[in-house]
């Protein structure tokens, strides 16, 4: 038997150690639970102020104990990678692991112990948990705005008829491929408006005609999303390329124009797309609400996809460009097949970083009286039949937001994946 | 004797106030090899990056393959493709396999079909050795298969003059000598070369003049043999003395 060391734990007696520091461990996150979730306080003696004292204490002596390198058992070496790597991460583990237990009750029992869902009206909210009751009253009006229930289907088939159209992808055989990128840019879009415009706006075959004013909720906020992140990326392209032309009046044009758009705040934009722009159009030249603020919108984020994708050409080493070049290679070529794959895949983060901030721009459609989710929200919160379920509300606009996020972040990181290269 | 393919008179460049070429007079004939030296700095790479106009010269002329480079050539890009050039940072795309490195500007510049662009690079790249590489990505080889590649790609387009800035000067001694090689191939087959290196063996081997440039000017230009024999500036035999 090795002389046991508590200070300087190896793998001579490894069990022991390992005995020790688990008990130690377990008793001390046992404690927090304990008195978080069943207001036990097994340390009662000491003052308040110190409850989280001992635990803690006892925690961090077992994460001590326990981190032994090359223990040869893989989940401990892993945990003391990752997490107990010296006894200041082991501290913030125990701090974070601490705090969500602590968070926990209160949390659960507002999402789910002590809410409700059932009923048609506020009166069925009695407990002091979030009513869940008024999302389910509210659905339809979150997802679709004032569009009436009964034509509501048409914007589900739209929906569903695109994103299947988004997949085509996926599906294609070689010989098609090449095809893919004018699929994407151009035909793709015009499906979509096509579909919009026949379908969710209606006014021919039958189909009875809703004005967009009536148009709301999440689906606005996808049609919004959808239109202003395919516009604004090619033009942002452009302008990015006329920013470094060589050609004064494109430069000066691209830079005047980037810097107009990047100088005025968006909510000022909306407001003078929907009062001012008006005003500079023939007489009986109608152009309609939702077209208008896609248009501004557009132009605003491709100022910003502007600058990020400048920054993506201005990384590429000037060898690039003399290569392309001296293989006879014009302006448009050099781009198309050399310069922009490459500054485009340097971009990737930030390109996302401009579209999720779009999509989250995207509530501020409300000052021209559009109504995508976040602006229902606003309506059903001041219903006098509904008063004071503002919380609901808005955490489940945020779960939605969050997760709408989340996907597209995602997905930007495996597209950063897929093409990354080495150099 | 005939036409020169390569013309310059009189040329002289500026980077803003800073005259990095004085009154270059030059002519190379075709299938001629020609190597340039010359310190750092003395604008050998300038000279050659204006035969393919990816630096423009403010006075005198350039006429390459008849066609006079000013800034009203409209078919500057037919010159280019003409010319194929080899850097010493070799600039492969990174983002293409070797095959597509190669293919890339045949296909759209030329437009060639693309079986025929991918026989074609195929066999440049088996005169380089390395048509093993060919589905890889640049990052994956070495320094000397790189540049093989980059000169492969430049003969995909046919050119008729080729141009080689440093094509070893980046590379590991033990790579040079594979890069040499292939360019020692390429002179055999005839091709016409403007090559500024500081390998002097390559240039005994095969340069049929070679030039010495200093502060932007043309020191000396003579055939090999008097070149290395009897040089006839001071500071070309200094220049020699620092580098044999
Ligand atoms: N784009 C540029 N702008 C301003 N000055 C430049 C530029 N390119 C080169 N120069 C200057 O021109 C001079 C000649 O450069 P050049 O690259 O032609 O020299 P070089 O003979 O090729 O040298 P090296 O052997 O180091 O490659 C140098 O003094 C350099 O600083
Ligand atoms: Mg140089």
């Amino acid at each position: 038997m090795n002389k046991l060391n508590f200070l300087k734990p190896d793998k001579n007696n490894l069990n022991i150690y390992l005995y020790t520091g688990s008990i130690l461990i377990i008793i001390s996150i046992l404690d927090v639970f304990l008195s978080s979730f069943f207001k036990i306080n097994a340390t009662n003696f000491l003052p308040e102020t110190l409850s989280l004292f001992l635990p803690l204490l006892f925690g961090l002596i077992g994460l001590h104990l326990v981190r032994i390198e090359f223990s040869g058992i893989k989940y401990l070496d892993l945990l003391n990678k990752n997490i107990n790597t010296n006894n200041f991460n082991g501290l913030l583990t125990l701090l974070i692991i601490f705090m969500i237990i602590l968070a926990a009750p209160p949390a659960l029992s507002w999402f789910i112990f002590d809410a409700n869902i059932s009923g048609d009206t506020k009166d069925a909210c009695t407990g002091t948990g979030a009513c869940w009751t008024y999302i389910k009253v509210w659905f339809r009006r979150f997802m679709y705005g004032m569009y009436p229930n009964e034509l509501q289907w048409r914007i589900n088939v739209s929906f569903i008829i695109l994103v299947a159209l988004a997949f085509v992808g996926y599906f294609a055989g070689e010989k098609l491929k090449k095809f893919l990128t004018l699929y994407y840019v151009i035909i793709y879009p015009i499906i979509a408006y096509i579909l919009i415009y026949y379908l969710i706006s209606g006014g021919a075959f039958g189909l009875e005609w809703v004005e967009t004013g009536a148009w709301g909720g999440l689906s606005l906020t996808f049609i919004v999303s959808f239109f202003c992140l395919i516009f604004c990326f090619p033009i942002g392209m452009l302008l990015a390329l006329g920013r470094r032309s060589s050609l004064p009046t494109i430069k000066y044009f691209s830079v005047g124009f980037i810097e107009f758009w990047r100088g005025v705040p968006l909510i000022t934009v909306l407001f003078m797309s929907s009062v001012m722009f008006p005003m500079f159009l023939p007489e009986d030249f109608f152009m309609d609400k939702l077209v208008r603020v896609i248009i501004a919108i557009s132009l605003f984020e491709a100022a910003y996809v502007a600058e990020v994708i400048r920054g993506g050409l201005q990384a590429l080493p000037r060898g690039q460009y003399d290569a392309a070049k001296s293989l006879g290679m014009g302006y448009w070529k050099m781009h198309i097949f050399v310069i922009l794959p490459q500054a485009l895949k340097l971009v990737i983060p930030g390109i996302a970083n401009t579209f999720l901030a779009l999509v989250k721009d995207t509530p501020l459609i409300f000052v021209v009286g559009l109504m995508e989710i976040a602006g229902m929200l606003g309506l059903a919160k001041t219903n006098p039949k509904w008063l004071g379920f503002a919380m609901e509300g808005y955490v489940f606009a945020a779960i939605i937001f969050w997760i709408i996020c989340y996907a597209m972040s995602k997905y930007s990181y495996n597209l950063e994946i897929k093409y990354k290269t080495e150099r | 004797m005939s036409d020169p393919i390569i013309k310059i008179e009189n040329m002289n460049k500026w980077f803003g106030d800073f005259q990095v070429l004085k009154d270059i007079n030059l002519s190379v004939e075709k299938n001629k090899k020609i190597v340039v030296c010359g310190p750092s700095g003395s604008g050998k790479s300038t000279l050659i990056r204006c035969v393919n106009r990816l630096e423009e010269h403010q006075k005198g002329s350039i006429i390459v393959d008849g066609t006079e480079l000013n800034e009203n050539t409209k078919n500057i890009e037919q010159v280019r493709a003409e010319v194929g050039m080899v850097f010493q940072q070799f600039n492969l795309f990174p983002h293409l396999s070797i095959l597509d490195n190669c293919t890339l500007a045949p296909i759209w510049v030329k437009k060639m079909p693309k079986k025929e662009a991918e026989d074609l690079a195929m066999k440049q790249l088996e005169q380089v050795q390395i048509s093993d590489q060919a589905q890889k990505f640049p990052g994956q080889l070495s320094g000397g298969q790189q540049q093989r590649c980059a000169i492969a790609r430049a003969l995909c387009m046919q050119p008729k003059i080729m141009l080689f800035d440093e094509p070893t000067s980046a590379l590991d001694p033990e790579m040079i000598k594979e890069v040499l090689d292939a360019m020692v191939n390429l002179a055999k087959q005839g091709m016409t070369m403007i090559v500024v290196t500081h390998e002097m063996g390559f240039a005994k081997e095969v340069a049929d003049e070679v030039i010495f440039m200093d502060e932007g000017m043309i020191i000396e230009k003579a055939n090999t043999k008097d070149f290395f024999a009897n040089p006839k500036s001071e500071r070309t035999k200094l220049f020699l003395s620092q580098i044999l």
